[in-house]
């Protein structure tokens, strides 16, 4: 149960969402253009990579699951194979700039100090560009608040993943901006 | 030196919003809302309290700088205060109500999860409502996202108490939105 009455049965942060539509618009404003917008050399299945890959670092189920959902939706995975990248992504059959990224994302998870200039050397040196980097830092750094606003209210989540798996093409045509109500 | 190409006439979180406007408009939006909108109890000066002591647990010194001057600015012009909350807000003169927000912002900076139901309690015993438990707590994860972006992209964080001063008044006073974001203190700045 959540630690507040949201007055709706909605799960994870939708239900936070709909409880306050003044902090939800630029939430998602957010959300949409890091992870949705295709003004972007990463693609959407690269950047929702990102984003679960950082909830499961922050073990925030709803977060890991909608979005490892919307990534193999995007990549052309199934929830084994984006399970796998999760736990060890240096064995996994990705790019070696993704694998940089990756790592940067997963330095930004403990704290912005952690990223070294070696790692981001590592990622010029595999092709990454200076915006790519910025927006792997604030996909990153934006994970590590909705994990935690999610995980903070104690919000519930659907226990079944295939739930998230069903819901992911819907939510690829209607984007973040109209999550809330459907 | 900053770990990307920023526009090095502009410090902290400034420099990345003049470097990617598209992400600084709703990042804006976000801290209008949070910080300076009206709110149905807590005060500017508390929620920039909030904002100001995560930021410090996360140790990053420019959210830290900015949002202590901004809440010192709205708390009557009483830094001593804000420096006191940063340090011990246990017995800092503050009420029990924001000392128990104040605790669980500070579960939230350590993860989520290490919110419990005895924090949320204790709040509530105080007077805390749910929007303001609500609110402390995406205060607080918000500035584990800002405080990420701003260390994380090794911006440059100028020590200069008064820049930060004079900056705190004006946001205090005109808020987070984009076109009131204007970077004439930061023009100064250089000039100093």
């Amino acid at each position: 149960m959540a630690h507040i009455e949201l007055n709706n049965d909605l799960p994870g942060i939708r239900g936070l969402m709909a409880y306050r539509p003044e902090t939800e618009a630029p939430l998602n404003f957010l959300a949409e253009i890091l992870l949705r917008d295709d003004n972007n050399t990463l693609s959407r299945g690269e950047r929702e990579l990102i984003g679960a890959y950082v909830s499961y670092l922050n073990d925030c189920f709803f977060c890991q699951n909608v979005h490892g959902a919307m990534a193999g939706h995007y990549l052309g995975c199934n929830v084994d194979e984006i399970d796998r990248i999760k736990q060890d992504f240096q064995t996994a059959e990705l790019d070696d700039k993704m694998k940089a990224l990756l790592s940067i994302a997963a330095s930004v998870q403990k704290g912005g100090k952690n990223v070294t200039s070696e790692q981001i050397e590592n990622a010029r040196e595999n092709g990454a560009t200076d915006v790519e980097i910025h927006d792997t830092v604030l996909i990153a750094a934006a994970f590590c608040m909705f994990n935690r606003y999610v995980d903070g209210l104690a919000t519930w989540a659907p226990a079944d993943r295939q739930f998230y798996i069903n819901r992911a093409p819907q939510r690829a045509v209607e984007g973040y901006q109209s999550s809330v109500y459907k | 030196m900053p770990h990307i190409d920023l526009p090095e006439e502009y410090p902290g979180i400034r420099s990345l919003f003049v470097y990617q406007p598209e992400t600084a408009a709703p990042l804006c939006h976000l801290a209008q809302v949070l910080l300076h909108d009206p709110h149905p109890t807590l005060t500017a000066g508390e929620r920039e309290l909030i904002a100001s002591y995560v930021s410090n647990l996360n140790t990053c010194k420019f959210c830290t700088a900015t949002h202590s001057a901004i809440a010192k600015h709205q708390l009557g012009s009483d830094l001593s205060l804000v420096k006191h909350v940063l340090a011990d807000p246990e017995t800092a003169p503050i009420s029990d109500k924001l000392r128990a927000l104040l605790k669980i912002a500070a579960k939230v900076q350590t993860g989520g999860k290490n919110v419990l139901s005895e924090d949320i309690e204790t709040a509530r015993s105080e007077g805390a409502t749910d929007i303001e438990i609500h609110d402390t707590v995406l205060i607080a994860a918000a500035f584990c996202m800002y405080n990420r972006y701003v260390d994380g992209l090794a911006t440059w964080q100028p020590d200069n108490e008064a820049f930060y001063d004079k900056m705190g008044e004006q946001r205090a006073r005109e808020g987070y939105k984009p076109s009131s974001i204007n970077f004439t203190l930061t023009e100064e700045l250089k000039k100093s």
